[in-house]
């Protein structure tokens, strides 16, 4: 998409130089959009274009509103910041930067620390990740490599309908369908085989760590798909071909012809990836138990740093509850375009060079 | 055929090690591919899963009662989401109202007048990652703004909400479509005298108008499921409520609390509420496909 651009942005600039001036030799009938007339102080066909808003004051405001309706993306974002952090100046005032390193969680009390709702969400964005990743990147070395050109489109279709699939309703179908198989089914299961590693102890209610990860890997999954498979067809087509050309097998031409060239946009690809988790909302505060725990098994309930503002923010008494809420959205709000700023300057590294994709 | 000369020293200890790793290659080979296949069926299991349940959940459990009448109290059988429905059309419609001019006027700044501007690039990374924001903290965000300043939840702060997060898609889409209008329709309507701003609007805009009302649509779908910044803003009513200032129903905000509600009739209504939800995006999603695809074709000529 990027791409596509490039040729024409050179267009641009000399477009507008040639503009003012039209060629002499104009028909005598046609409207002539010379803008300053020559000796005449106003020619009937200058006020022909004027009533019809040409003119410079037009041109002028047309593109001063367009500027600051622009500018106003410049403000959401600045907005965004200020009001978050005058809000928390309560609680930036009493806690400090220790409030990101403490576990304490006491409304009652007034002893606020954001410890275990960043260890929540940590930990279910790389469970999400761990299974996200490798499942994306089997769909997309699919769509781009293996798939009949048949059924490339229908496919694609459907994981990017995947994305479109409110969290709400993944949250719904999550606390219906999928907490009673991890109650039943695969929480038994896991802790029968797997229980000597002590990631799977405790009591198993259905809701925790493990079913938030496992939801949240659904829902980033056709992210990173997608866009690993618009890098992956970045990749152009001469080094497929030089690849095979050595005698490779297709997993060889995938692993060193495609892969390597572009393994950084596909890092930006989870990136981005992991952005959308950090910041997943409703389904994740549908199933992970909404409480404030810090544990190594991955039955236990925790709690995410957007799930406890999803769960707590509106029954928040007191403002020092409500700024130490707003605290935590506002490192939400940092950490997400950390890693989003990263992600995109990653995958643009690697599709700003790229030539005009193949269909 | 130059290769061969230095090859010669070579051919019988590599036809040894390649009779093994030939064989191991390929197996590798069928290996990984299988892995690929798989990997896409299992990330289609969950998708078929979900809307098969929803279906089957959510048709049985739909009704005329359910888009005619309002929350039943808890305990009695019946009731519908007629306001939630109502209430959702409001605020999305309040938000495209404020989103898309705004999204689309970025977006032709970026492509119609910032080509090459350090200025331009700012503001397509800006609005790339307020793409990126989590959706709940745009929601306390206009909490903070706008509810604690009028002192009560309202409609409104919920379509501000909604329409921040449109603008970003909106630009973005905007301005790749502009892109690729060719210069010389540009240059034509120019050439005849058209003002500068008629040409954006008459001939830019028009002719990528399909690719720009596919972008739309896509922000309209992504935030018409949207609860998160709904939760701070709208808040969610019982009760029929069409005023901007006040609290008002919302499709996914209703589901979200049946769906933690104790009770099985809620929980049914949250299923039918689900199916609507979907329908809508999808049918949504489906005329984007079908604008995307004649854009296509009138982007080829």
């Amino acid at each position: 998409m990027t791409d596509d651009r490039k040729p024409q942005s050179t267009e641009s600039s000399p477009l507008s130089t040639i503009l003012p001036r039209p060629p002499q030799v104009a028909p005598a009938g046609a409207p002539d959009s010379n803008p300053e007339g020559v000796s005449a102080p106003l020619s009937p066909i200058r006020a022909y274009l004027n009533a019809r808003g040409s003119g410079r004051i037009a041109d002028n405001t047309f593109q001063a509103v367009m500027l600051l309706c622009a500018l106003s993306i410049f403000v959401i974002v600045l907005f965004i910041f200020f009001i978050l952090i005058s809000r928390s100046k309560l609680s930036l005032a009493a806690f400090g930067f220790r409030f990101f390193t403490r576990a304490a969680w006491d409304p009652v009390a007034g002893d606020f620390g954001a410890l275990p709702f960043i260890f929540g969400t940590l930990a279910t964005s790389f469970l999400a990740l761990a299974m996200a990743v490798p499942l994306a990147l089997g769909v997309a070395i699919f769509l781009t490599e293996l798939c009949p050109q048949r059924l490339r489109a229908p496919i694609s279709f459907l994981t990017e309908l995947l994305a479109a699939i409110p969290s709400v309703v993944y949250g719904l179908w999550a606390v219906f369908v999928l907490v009673p198989i991890m109650r039943e089914q695969l929480g038994p299961f896991l802790s029968k085989t797997l229980g000597w590693t002590g990631f799977f102890e405790g009591p198993n209610f259905g809701v925790g760590l493990l079913t938030a990860g496992i939801i949240l890997a659904i829902m980033i999954l056709p992210i990173i798909s997608s866009l690993t498979r618009d890098i992956m067809t970045a990749v152009p087509n001469s080094q497929r071909e030089a690849v095979l050309a050595l005698g490779a097998t297709r997993w060889e031409m995938i692993r060193i012809g495609v892969l390597r060239n572009s393994r950084i946009g596909i890092v930006g690809a989870v990136m981005l990836g992991l952005g959308r988790a950090l910041g997943e909302t409703m389904a994740v505060t549908m199933v992970i138990g909404n409480h404030p725990n810090i544990g190594k098994s991955l039955f236990a309930p925790a709690n995410t740093l957007a799930s406890v503002i999803a769960g707590e923010f509106s029954e928040a008494t007191g403002d020092l509850y409500l700024s130490a809420l707003i605290e935590i959205g506002l490192a939400l709000f940092l950490v997400t375009i950390v890693v989003n700023t990263i992600a995109r300057l990653l995958v643009w590294a690697v599709t700003r060079g790229a030539p005009a994709r193949a269909h | 055929m130059a290769t061969q000369p230095i090859g010669t020293p070579r051919p019988s200890l590599q036809t040894q090690i390649s009779n093994f790793s030939t064989k191991r290659r390929m197996v590798t080979n069928y290996v990984v591919s299988g892995l690929a296949v798989l990997a896409t069926l299992l990330v289609i299991a969950p998708l078929v899963a979900i809307l098969a349940y929803l279906l089957y959940k959510g048709a049985s459990s739909l009704n005329l009662d359910f888009f005619t009448h309002i929350p039943a109290p808890v305990g009695e059988q019946g009731g519908g989401m007629a306001n939630s429905i109502v209430g959702s059309a409001i605020i999305l419609c309040l938000a495209s109202l404020m989103g898309i001019p705004i999204g689309i006027a970025a977006g032709v700044y970026l492509s119609e007048f910032g080509r090459g501007k350090a200025l331009a690039t700012a503001i397509r990374f800006t609005a790339d990652v307020l793409n990126g924001v989590p959706s709940i903290v745009m929601g306390i965000a206009i909490y903070s703004l706008i509810v604690m300043q009028q002192k009560h939840f309202s409609a409104f702060a919920g379509g501000v909400a909604l329409a921040i997060m449109m603008v970003p898609t909106i630009t973005r889409t905007t301005e790749e479509m502009l892109a690729t209008v060719p210069h010389a329709i540009r240059e034509a309507a120019l050439g005849l005298g058209v003002p500068k701003w008629r040409t954006a609007i008459s001939v830019s805009l028009r002719t990528a108008s399909p690719g720009i009302i596919t972008g739309c649509m896509l922000a309209f779908a992504r935030v018409a499921g949207e609860t998160a910044p709904l939760l701070f803003t709208a808040l969610g009513n019982q009760f029929w409520s069409l005023k901007l200032n006040e609290p008002i129903a919302a499709l996914p905000l209703q589901i979200y609390v049946y769906a933690i509600s104790p009770y099985d009739e809620q929980h049914r209504l949250a299923w039918a509420g689900a199916l609507v939800l979907i329908i809508l995006i999808m049918v949504s999603v489906t005329l984007v496909r079908i604008f995307a695809n004649r854009g296509q074709l009138k982007g080829a000529s």
